[in-house]
């Protein structure tokens, strides 16, 4: 009797010709971007998104044609934070036309599919009472479509804000085995940095390229005297140090960051010659140096 | 998923789904090539979902993929997706009852099953004005 194997094709639906099909137009659209960059965090409330917002507007301010990706389709909130949360996705002859933030930073989310602020991302389904068999499955799909499906044009970078979790390096990794690096965020937090090595022991397995570390939150400056405070109990070198990871900014937590990002408008706008604007603004220097760096390459 | 009649040792190629709606589990029927015979794949809820939650299309694809397919498909809230056309079109309203229209012109195409709104849409809701 035959078995799988020797059985070509699966009898007229094609489901393998499907999915690559789909992966061929990821690729396709994606060609036109140099750079994709995964922003990650071992844990919530790191200040991922903000980072993310921050250097998408540090970059454009130098001179880089970006683009944003919310890929926490959950708990989206890069419309709001790069100001564009009234702007609805046009469907175009070529897919969907992203929004468009400050400095001409595109920007795909689901938040700007969803009717009203407070609708939370809710799937029909056949059997919603046990979506953990299936909810993987279909966020992946949905991200792939994000990516795929949004008429990017050219890009430079294209900024991909992932959820909070170790597993969404591997996720991401499933649905986009071409990104280029990863950003890992972090606080200086013991609890933080062990949920940031199990990040990066993933991503050393997956064989992705990690880019460095952003320690954000990193001690605050008092705003009447101007000496430098401690967030967390331990703070420094030693804590944010991992091996062959290099740290590629360190931020200190300002109250305007968390004001900004309410009002949409991204803190190396408003206020870049703060000290967490100065430091985005050397956290792109520094990530766009390397689109600098390939082009000298090749 | 591969179907095979034992008795012939032959792949079963598909015929039908028959997926009627969409808080129903799909059926997939498949027939010999050889002896005739047919069989029907009858997946429970969570299997449907799985298949649907990949974004494929059981017995093949008969359109191109439309942007955003699944997530506009499956989202049990979100806003329609105006084309590009029907938004510029939207904009020559005088601003302060583009809202107003905007929503009417969306409730039309909801009431008509449409996932998208086009110029043909807006016409179709003019029209109903006896605009």
């Amino acid at each position: 009797m035959k078995t799988y194997h020797d059985i070509a094709g699966d009898g007229g639906s094609d489901i393998a010709g499907q999915v690559a099909g789909r992966e061929a137009q990821l690729r396709a659209r994606l060609a036109s971007v140099a750079h994709t960059l995964a922003i990650v965090s071992g844990k919530g409330g790191v200040g991922k998104s903000t980072v993310t917002a921050n250097l998408a507007a540090a970059l454009a301010m130098q001179g880089h044609r970006v683009g944003v990706l919310d890929a926490d389709l959950n708990g989206p909130c890069m419309a709001r934070m790069l100001g564009v949360q009234g702007q609805t996705l046009k469907l175009g002859a070529d897919g969907v036309e992203p929004a468009l933030g400050p400095l001409g930073v595109k920007l795909a989310s689901m938040d700007l599919l969803l009717p009203h602020t407070a609708a939370p991302v809710e799937w029909h389904a056949p059997a919603p009472g046990h979506s953990h068999a299936w909810r993987g499955a279909i966020e992946a799909t949905a991200l792939g479509e994000f990516l795929a499906d949004t008429v990017w044009g050219e890009l430079d970078f294209l900024l991909v804000d992932l959820p909070p979790g170790p597993e969404r390096v591997a996720g991401l990794h499933g649905v986009l085995p071409q990104c280029d690096g990863l950003i890992v965020v972090t606080i200086p937090s013991q609890v933080a940095q062990l949920t940031v090595q199990r990040s990066i022991v993933l991503a050393r397995r997956l064989k992705a390229r990690l880019l460095g570390i952003v320690e954000n939150m990193s001690g605050y400056l008092c705003p009447h005297c101007g000496s430098g405070q401690r967030l967390f109990p331990v703070e420094g070198e030693s804590q944010r140090a991992v091996p062959g990871v290099p740290v590629l900014a360190i931020i200190p937590f300002d109250p305007q960051l968390a004001r900004c990002c309410d009002q949409g408008v991204p803190i190396v706008l408003a206020h870049q010659a703060t000290p967490a604007g100065r430091a985005y603004m050397e956290l792109a220097a520094q990530v766009g140096a390397r689109r600098s760096a390939r082009e000298d390459h090749s | 998923m591969k179907f095979l009649c034992v008795a012939c040792d032959e792949a079963m190629t598909f015929v039908d789904t028959g997926e009627a709606s969409p808080g129903d589990a799909f059926t997939a029927v498949f027939r010999c090539p050889r002896c005739g015979a047919r069989t029907a794949l009858l997946a429970n809820p969570w299997e449907t979902q799985l298949v649907r939650s990949l974004g494929v299309a059981l017995g093949g694809r008969a359109a191109p993929h439309e942007p955003l397919e699944l997530v506009r498909e499956r989202l049990v809230e979100s806003r329609l997706l105006w084309t590009e056309e029907a938004e510029r079109r939207l904009e020559r309203v005088p601003e302060f009852v583009r809202p107003t229209v905007r929503s009417g012109v969306e409730r039309h195409a909801r009431e008509r099953g449409c996932c998208e709104v086009t110029c043909e849409v807006m016409d179709e809701v003019k029209s109903n004005m006896g605009m």
